[in-house]
């Protein structure tokens, strides 16, 4: 077997090349080719990094390791390549190109090139470091990089008021977030100082260390992949960036998040616990049901697309949490399996959520609207776009035989292994979990009905959707590449999952069974006896019966077809405000739902008989993680920090008695420790 | 040989459920009619109904999409299949192991989904209604559905429909609290997903309640038939299901012979007529809901199921 030295030191050297791009942007920012040059390098060098990384990711020969006399004293700049960040540097280069190519088209449309252009390059380079990073200090450096670049980016508008807000919330988040991965790897690192990564894996954690590292990490790479209650800022930041960085953010950045608590807790923090596992399953849980439930009230196009972001983040944590839980109880193969459904579930959610910000954009491009309110209709005016975006929706809705569908079931296989869990616990919190999962799988459905039903059919609700037009050739082969990769991944999971098994080796010590090895490629996730699916049977019946079905009818019956006015029951209305809109759809799921999980502000004004003045009818929901979560956090720092402003105004005296107290104290407390 | 065998098997049941759909239909309108002291029309109806339709020019809307005018035919399609893979009259078909229980699901849900875009497709208020509301019971129903899948496959110890038919009907399962709310819950999801009272009326056309008809009503001709008929189909899938998990008597074991065979379609058939003369007595028995209702409904099946779940996880290991 060839090792992956080449591959991997290549795919190192895209990172110089994607950096070398950002110094070319900053030079050349202004200029009008600026857009194409940058762009069209960042594809070349995506692919090169691409295909280097899937080499070395289908290669599966020892990790490689690069030790840079850089960096901390001692330890230097560490860089490797196992099985874990060859499957993650896929991910994040699919993304990358795709993007890119996405980019040469819809980056034109950009009203200050010079503000996104170097951070986008630099953005690159930093989620490819992360990746790489071997040591903790090259880690949060990387971490933070790619945290500043993305933040730049999403303030690229900053004269919108709520961009520069969604900025602020992005940035007190991320470095929230980067301080509790700061402390967990301290923690890990011991008073000796073992920084590298390959120290904390041979170091033994005490329990305490062990469990209070796994949870700074859990904040931390939750708060940049968008845990529930942490992930506020996702929904602002998000769509406030240009469409094709919001596909980045949220269907690559997050994975990156993914990839730093996959690599913390199950590589580095040594054997997991238990009740780990019934934590990030529940936090998972919850997660997914909030974030799909506040994506169904969305009305913005971006928002809801980030909105539903949480929710796969939330089903990656279930899979993630079984694994976990398995693993404490040394079920590997289940374990394997949990961890395969999450990594695969990565996989497909940066692929349909990239499309589906692709298809955001587009939309944005051609009428220059995200509220979907204002849109409607687009079928017949960009019927690419259109049909794209479908595949997308359809993927994400988890609807055979498109790959969405493939993890999730997945997961649902994994948790009806886990009656065999011993913890109490575990046995409550799973079936709630599968419950939760359940939920929100028939939710998404709902959700991208809503989204892709109020936005492409019916009617135009205004003048720029009905003056729309379709979008360029980069866009749309963007587009569907990516729905292609939808529809190969769901036909053909058996190679996603066989390609996944290096790493569920590395990381539980077991793999799923052979899928190459099931006939009629079918997937087999525990013994055929028990489960199995196979897509592309599916796929075919589902052409094969529709085909012959109309086939037969336009042979044997009529195709007579008459076109006419909408009926309507006899009472069409030419205004298309008549049509079902955003909020009208999600109205009865807003019901349903409403007293337990929405905090709904309704008011209507109705003008009496007689009146001549318009009636109004004003909606808010507000995110109750704002109301409980953030709320109380600000009113204390508010609270303290006015109470310590006394302290601003002393006299002489009394600041050198506050010193001299306070020396005395430190002494005790030294003294008592000791 | 043996694979034509298996094909021919497969083409059957294909047929069958196809075949057998309208009939099933026709029995319920009977049935009903005759529990309000109408004579009703006869069993046969439905097939003369879906014959017309399909000779009837179909008239479309002017901005009606292609989204519109394939959602039937994919409708049929997904429906058919599903229907196709559930083991009606024998277990171990060529293809039952392609999709296990949870895609039997997921494929109504891929119906589903596309009948409700295409009520969106034209752009009026009824057909939004329709899908709002059909995806807000879907919501709660298929979460409940899927935990009945849960409560199944636990008992059985897999997913395969052919496999648990097998299980259940040695009779080694015995009677269990958890499945005894899994019937409960599965029979309100299945009123729910056929649109039948209380929580839809399937004869209603005109009214602020409807949530099925509402979706179809812009379509004629060809199209509707494809509808008309997929529906049908769907009812006789969730008969199958049923007859499938709870009572699987009489179905024939894979290698069994041509009696057991002919034994098995005359059980199942036996099965259905039996189901599709209960479906109408609880109809009758009842008034529709409003639609605010419709939660407490389908919510309880989820409950029911949940709890079923939960009894199992927490029994397991004892």
């Amino acid at each position: 077997m060839p090792g992956i030295d080449l591959p991997a030191a290549t795919v190192l050297w895209c990172v110089p090349g994607f950096l070398g791009l950002a110094g070319v942007a900053v030079i050349v920012g202004r200029s009008k080719v600026a857009t194409s040059l940058i762009y069209g390098g960042s594809l070349a060098v995506a692919l090169v990094a691409l295909g280097a990384a899937l080499t070395c990711f289908l290669a599966s020969g020892p990790p490689w390791t690069l030790v840079l006399p850089i960096g901390l004293p001692g330890i230097g700049a560490r860089f490797r390549v196992d099985a874990l960040s060859a499957f993650f540097l896929v991910v994040v280069n699919l993304g990358a190109a795709i993007t890119s190519l996405y980019a040469l088209g819809y980056g034109r449309h950009e009203e200050a090139p010079a503000r996104v252009l170097p951070f986008y390059a630099a953005f690159l380079a930093g989620m490819n470091l992360v990746v790489f990073a071997d040591d903790a200090f090259t880690f949060l450096l990387a971490w933070e990089f790619m945290s500043l670049t993305s933040w730049a980016i999403v303030l690229a508008r900053h004269r919108d008021p709520a961009n520069s807000r969604a900025a602020f919330v992005y940035l007190v988040m991320a470095s929230f977030g980067t301080l509790c991965l700061l402390l967990s790897f301290g923690l890990l690192a011991g008073p000796a100082g073992g920084y590298a990564f390959e120290t904390m894996r041979l170091a033994s954690h005490t329990f305490f260390t062990a469990t209070l590292a796994v949870v700074l990490a859990l904040l931390g790479a939750g708060s940049k992949a968008g845990l529930v209650p942490l992930h506020v800022w996702l929904p602002l930041a998000h769509p406030a960036a240009p469409s094709h960085v919001s596909a980045l953010l949220s269907g690559v950045m997050t994975k990156v998040g993914v990839y730093g608590f996959i690599r913390i807790v199950l590589d580095l923090a040594g054997p997991p616990n238990p009740w780990l596992g019934l934590v990030v399953l529940s936090l998972g849980g919850i997660t997914a049901a909030i974030g799909v439930l506040y994506a169904l009230m969305q009305h913005d196009l971006k928002r809801l697309l980030a909105y539903h972001t949480v929710e796969n983040i939330g089903i990656i944590f279930i899979g993630l949490g079984l694994a976990l839980a398995f693993r404490a109880n040394t079920m590997n193969v289940a374990a394997a399996l949990a961890l395969t459904a999450a990594l695969f579930h990565v996989f497909n959610h940066s692929v349909f959520k990239s499309l589906l910000f692709f298809g955001a954009g587009a939309v944005l491009t051609a009428t220059g609207e995200r509220d979907m309110e204002r849109l409607g209709g687009l079928i017949h005016r960009m019927p690419q776009t259109t049909l794209a975006f479908l595949i997308g929706c359809a993927a994400i809705s988890a609807l055979p035989p498109l790959n969405g569908f493939v993890s999730e079931w997945l997961t649902f296989q994994a948790i009806l292994v886990s009656p065999d869990l011993p913890q109490w616990g575990l046995k409550l919190t799973v079936p709630a979990a599968g419950a939760l999962l359940a939920l929100s799988a028939a939710l998404a459905a709902a959700c991208f009905v809503k989204a892709f039903g109020v936005t492409f059919l019916g009617r135009a609700r205004s003048s720029a959707a009905e003056a729309a037009g379709e979008v360029d050739t980069f866009s749309l082969t963007a587009m569907f590449v990516l729905a292609a990769i939808c529809f190969l991944a769901g036909v053909l999971p058996g190679f996603v999952i066989d390609a996944l098994s290096p790493v569920t080796v590395m990381l539980v010590g077991d793999t799923m069974p052979r899928q190459a090895a099931v006939p009629w490629m079918s997937i087999v996730p525990i013994g055929e006896s028990r489960s199995s699916y196979n897509g592309l049977v599916i796929l075919t019946f589902l052409i094969a019966s529709s085909t012959l079905t109309a086939m037969v009818i336009h042979r044997f019956a009529t195709r007579a077809t008459r076109r006419s006015a909408i009926w309507d029951c006899g009472f069409p209305l030419d205004a298309p405000q008549t049509q079902y809109g955003s909020a009208g759809f999600s109205m009865p799921i807003r019901r349903v739902f409403g007293t337990v999980v929405f905090n709904v502000h309704e008011r209507v004004d109705m003008p009496r008989p007689g009146e001549l003045r318009a009636g109004s009818f004003r909606l808010r929901i507000i995110d109750p993680a704002w109301r409980l979560a953030y709320g109380p956090i600000a009113r204390a720092v508010t609270t303290a920090s006015t109470s310590l402003n006394q302290l601003q105004f002393l006299t002489i005296r009394r600041y050198l008695t506050l010193v001299f107290c306070t020396l005395i104290a430190l002494l005790v407390v030294v003294a008592t420790w000791r | 040989m043996a694979l034509v065998v298996d094909l021919f098997l497969q083409t059957v049941q294909m047929v069958l459920v196809v075949a057998i759909a309208p009939a099933v239909l026709g029995v319920t309108r009977k049935v009903k009619a005759r529990l309000l002291r109408r004579i009703g029309p006869p069993v046969l109806q439905p097939y003369r109904d879906l014959w017309k339709l399909m000779h009837k020019e179909a008239v479309l809307a002017d901005n009606a999409s292609w989204i519109y005018r394939t959602a039937p035919y994919l409708i049929f399609a997904a429906t058919w299949v599903a229907a196709a893979l559930v083991p009606s009259y024998a277990t171990g078909l060529l293809f039952s192991w392609s999709a296990d229980l949870i895609a039997i699901v997921a494929l109504i849900g891929t119906a589903r989904f596309t009948l409700a875009l295409a009520g969106m497709d034209v752009g009026t208020a009824f057909g939004g209604i329709g899908s709002s509301r059909e995806m807000m019971i879907a919501s709660l129903a298929e979460p409940a559905m899927l935990l009945i899948v849960f409560t199944v496959a636990l008992v059985a110890g897999t997913t395969q429909l052919s496999a648990v038919a097998t299980i259940f009907s040695t009779g080694s399962v015995g009677l269990r609290v958890s499945l005894g709310l899994g019937l409960f819950a599965f029979l309100l999801v299945a009123i729910a997903e056929n649109a039948r009272i209380p929580i839809d009326n399937p004869a209603t056309h005109l009214e602020l309640t409807m949530v099925h008809e509402a979706m179809v009503l812009e379509y004629s001709g060809r199209h509707l038939a494809m509808i008309e008929a997929a529906s049908a189909l769907k009812l006789v899938l969730y008969f199958s299901l049923i007859v499938c998990l709870f009572v699987p008597l009489g179905i024939a074991g894979p290698g069994a012979g041509l009696s057991e065979y002919a034994l098995g379609i005359v059980a199942y058939l036996t099965k259905l007529l039996v189901l599709a003369a209960l479906l109408p007595i609880g109809e009758t028995s009842v008034a529709k809901m409003r639609v605010f209702r419709y939660p407490l409904f389908v919510g309880s099946a989820f409950a029911a199921a949940a709890l079923a779940v939960f009894l199992l996880f927490v029994s397991k290991g004892f």
